[in-house]
């Protein structure tokens, strides 16, 4: 462990004003994951502070017993210097905490206002709260630059907007402290700007705001203190101008970063997977991929780039038969494989490690050997006449597990009690072990601990050093810029884009919201670009 | 990080949970026993000395426990495939209507000869009954519970429909068709046993029971050792999963509600060919709504489904023997404690299980959370 400014203890310190909030010696297990050890925080009056650490490292537990979803097993909670137990999110608004969500809690077919009084009509009659929001929206917009039309239906906005619905929310329950969690996961660099001058406003106005995220960037930009966690720890609180980036990293992992993969060059091949003209429109009628066209070649990872919800996941599930394009080719190693099945797709060469693990990727209550044939149910290898041949779907399982680490190494658990970055790993094993041709790869490492994350970059990168295609999206800009050999980036559902990934991230930033041309459509032709045969 | 979740020995999830769940209902049914001022201990002992004491009184246990197993095993295939089938009585009223006719067709030939073609025609007409509601539920999104339901009814017409106009006995005014001739006639076991010395008396147990255990072994091989059972168990665990897998949802809801169908409709074979003699109106009598009793009591598994159908099957009988005995208690009295069965071991299945938990919770292996900071 990297030696770390002590803290003072909070408790010691005599202050002018009581804090926001502030967290004596938190503890919180669930079963032997320790995910909370004794923390100690204090978050002033009026100011943005930040937390930052890795996925797991505790974060959202935090929240979660200061917003009233767990109770701490050990500790105290201060607000405004007073002792408070809270035992639900309804005693938590009561105490004036208000939280943004990762995933927005909204109810998509009423409107803003509907949205806002929901759960705090506090009458019952509507009619009086909706005017009272009204009232309080018109000023809010005034003086925050929080513009929301408040009868617009929720699903009619954009992702942007809802948060700001979210935000509203919370400040009609009458919140000082706003807790947001990864707020800009899903924002346009220009949607995560405006949020900032929001929160600044906010904070002018004696607003105090707790800001979960592990973008460094965005500490760095609007925070005045922030507190580092790691396993569960507090392991440093800082005010954020004393401090740089490749401190709060090194603090997070407890050592220096690697941020770049260690990877040679590319020698890509003869195009392995392409799509021509594909255009996709899902359940509602909207075109969410839109006539797009690329490949990928042998022994090269092509990263799409984009801002989450751009289309993005489509391509890759009509890519991997499951969902059907409205109209476009799509060909494998050169034959037209356009209306075939996952199944179909499969026994072509083609690997499909999803976005969603748990939701897609894995049947939970399924053992590990269950989960290790699926889609690979058709395999003879693994059956024995009519039945399955369990004996060697084990033994299968078992060394899958082996070389690839998966702890703990027992084959016949349920899928549903490995950590994140273990169930990544039977996925991986399972998808890249076959052996593929082409390799469509969504969020490798989304909720995944550093360790994992290391072993899967490798993993990928094996793969396409033995000269197979590998397509890559993910929401992590940085992931994409150093494991692709070349970046498409998306936006609106179109390949707005291509450039190299040494391309700097605020010009890759600029094309993500759709406001740059990428060099690919404009000049900069590559030696290695493929063309669509 | 997520709460860690707790794992169950097998034995516990599948042994102690139902024999606690079950034990409540019969606590609850004692009070009502009580309730009309007869005595819960007199009762039980009627119940298991009619059910169990005699070779006759075991013979109509078992009788009832084969139709219970059929439609027990129907509801769990169709489970496992994420469908709840709430139309056994209807399936097996069609797949009456299939054995009154290839049965009526070779009258006369020997029951050996008839069996198999009688097997094929309950398990076809079963399955067909079933697959109009498993193809509106996979291509046109009709939740299955509502349209089996509705089939019921539409079974329970039609047959009536058929014994009054097409299919009953002549000359009589009694909507059934004309008994099988003895030598078509499924033998009961009380007739084949008799030689040996052994004396089941009028019990009604025949051949069928031995479809019915066999059936139960066919289900366990198939939803647990061949392709087309974990296709069905991927779709009715996680179809989002299944669809990546390259396997197609709507197939594998027509495919299970055909088995389940088809399971059903093998319980006909034991009232039309066996028991009955003829078709009545009336082919599966309760049995069909008994179960999703016995499939969720049974966890959905042939073995836990075999107990659970002996156990109703007890209940029935010793029910019976009951309304004999002490006339306050009549057979709704084993509605009764279908009903508290049906509400401790399926509704409120899972209200012992944080007890349960804390007892035998084993903690999931520390070696899982390792990297789990």
């Amino acid at each position: 462990m990297t030696i770390m400014p002590s803290l003072p203890l909070p408790s010691d310190q005599p202050r002018k004003r009581p804090a926001a909030i502030e967290l004596i010696g938190i503890d919180k297990r669930f079963g032997t994951v320790h995910a909370n050890r004794d923390i100690h925080l204090v978050v002033e009056k009026g100011t943005i502070h930040g937390i930052v650490g890795e996925n797991g490292a505790g974060k959202s537990t935090l929240m979660s017993i200061l917003y009233g979803f767990y109770h701490a097993d050990h500790g105290r909670i201060l607000i405004d210097g007073e002792d408070v137990t809270i035992s639900s999110s309804q005693a938590a608004i009561r105490h004036g905490i208000g939280m943004v969500h990762q995933q927005f809690m909204l109810v998509d077919n009423f409107t803003v206002l509907e949205n806002i009084i929901l759960g705090a009509e506090g009458d019952p009659l509507v009619a009086k709260a909706e005017k009272r929001a009204r009232e309080l929206l018109e000023r809010l917009a005034r003086d925050y630059d929080l513009k929301v039309h408040p009868d617009a239906v929720v699903s009619t906005l954009s992702v942007g907007e809802q948060q700001r619905v979210e935000i509203l929310k919370a400040l009609f329950r009458g919140a000082e402290t706003l807790i947001l969690d990864e707020p800009t996961a899903v924002l346009t660099p220009a949607e995560a700007d405006h949020l900032f001058r929001i929160l600044a406003q906010l904070k002018d106005e004696g607003k105090t705001v707790l800001l979960i995220t592990h973008k460094l960037r965005e500490i760095m930009a609007i925070t005045d203190t922030v507190s580092v966690m790691r396993q569960g720890e507090m392991v440093a609180t800082w005010p954020t101008r004393d401090v740089s980036v490749e401190m709060i990293a090194e603090a997070m992992v407890g050592r220096r970063v690697l941020l770049r993969v260690d990877k040679g060059h590319s020698n890509p091949g003869r195009v392995l997977l392409a799509a021509d003209h594909l255009t996709v429109t899902d359940g509602r009628g909207v075109t969410v991929v839109d006539d797009v066209s690329l490949s990928v070649r042998a022994g090269e990872i092509v990263g799409i780039a984009g801002v989450a919800g751009n289309g993005q996941s489509e391509l890759i599930e009509a890519l991997a038969g499951i969902i059907t394009p409205t109209s476009g080719r799509i060909s494998l190693a050169g034959e037209d494989v356009s209306g075939l099945d996952p199944a179909d797709l499969r026994d072509r060469g083609l690997a499909h490690l999803p976005e969603d693990r748990q939701r897609v990727g894995l049947v939970l209550p399924f053992g590990g050997g269950e989960n290790i044939i699926l889609g690979y149910q058709d395999d003879p290898a693994y059956a024995r006449g009519m039945f399955l041949d369990w004996g060697k779907i084990t033994s299968t399982a078992k060394r899958f597990f082996a070389s690839y680490d998966v702890r703990p190494g027992n084959a016949s658990l349920r899928a549903a009690l490995f950590s994140g970055g273990n169930q990544q790993k039977i996925v991986c094993a399972r998808e890249i072990e076959r052996d593929p041709s082409v390799l469509l790869v969504g969020q490798p490492t989304r909720g995944v601990d550093i360790g994992a994350i290391e072993f899967i970059h490798k993993r990928l990168i094996a793969l396409r050093d033995r000269g197979k295609a590998i397509l890559l999206i993910s929401a992590e800009l940085d992931e994409i810029r150093s494991l692709s050999d070349r970046v498409l980036v998306m936006c609106g559902g179109r390949i707005v884009g291509e450039c190299a990934p040494e391309t700097p991230e605020s010009e890759i930033g600029l094309m993500m919201a759709g406001l740059a041309e990428g060099a690919g459509e404009r000049t900069r032709p590559r030696a290695n670009e493929g063309s669509v045969p | 990080m997520s709460q860690a979740s707790r794992e169950l020995p097998p034995f516990v999830d599948y042994v102690v949970l139902p024999v606690v769940n079950v034990i409540t209902a019969f606590i609850a049914a004692g009070l009502v026993v009580l309730a009309i001022s007869e005595n819960p201990v007199e009762v039980v002992k009627i119940m298991i000395v009619g059910a169990l004491g005699t070779p006759e009184g075991l013979g109509y246990t078992l009788y009832y426990t084969t139709n219970f197993i059929f439609t027990g095993l129907s509801v769990a295939v169709a489970y496992h495939a994420g469908l709840f089938n709430i139309g056994p009585e209807g399936q097996a009223a069609v797949a009456g209507i299939g054995v009154a006719l290839v049965t009526l067709a070779f009258d006369g030939a020997p029951w050996w000869l008839v069996l198999p073609f009688a097997v094929a025609a309950a398990m076809v007409f079963g399955a067909a009954w079933a697959f109009i509601p498993a193809w509106l539920q996979a291509r046109r999104g009709s939740h299955i519970v509502i349209t089996t339901i509705m089939f019921n009814f539409l079974a329970a017409t039609l047959i009536v429909y058929l014994l009054v106009n097409v299919m009953g006995k002549a000359g009589s005014m009694a909507p059934e068709t004309k008994m099988l001739s003895d030598a078509t006639r499924l033998p009961l076991f009380g007739t084949l046993l008799k030689p040996l010395g052994i004396d089941l008396g009028q019990s009604p147990v025949n051949p069928t029971f031995l479809i019915a255990i066999a059936a139960c072994v066919a289900v366990w091989l198939l939803i647990w050792h061949t392709r087309l059972g974990y296709e069905i168990r991927t779709a009715g665990t996680n179809p989002q999963a299944a669809v990546y897998a390259g396997i197609d949802p709507a197939r594998i809801i027509i495919i299970s509600m055909l088995i389940s169908g088809g399971l059903t409709g093998l319980l006909a074979v034991n009232e039309v060919m066996a028991v009955q003699g003829r078709l009545l109106t009336d082919v599966a009598q309760g049995a069909g709504f008994v179960g999703i009793a016995v499939a969720l009591m049974g966890r959905s598994h042939p073995l836990g489904i075999a107990l659970a159908a002996f156990l109703f099957g007890i209940l029935y009988q010793g029910g019976a023997e009951l309304s004999f005995d002490i006339p306050k208690i009549t057979r709704d009295m084993i509605v009764v404690i279908q009903a508290l069965v049906i509400l401790f071991a399926g509704a409120l299945g899972n209200m012992y299980r944080p007890m349960l938990e804390r007892i035998f919770a084993r903690r999931p292996d520390r070696r899982a959370e390792e990297t789990e900071a």
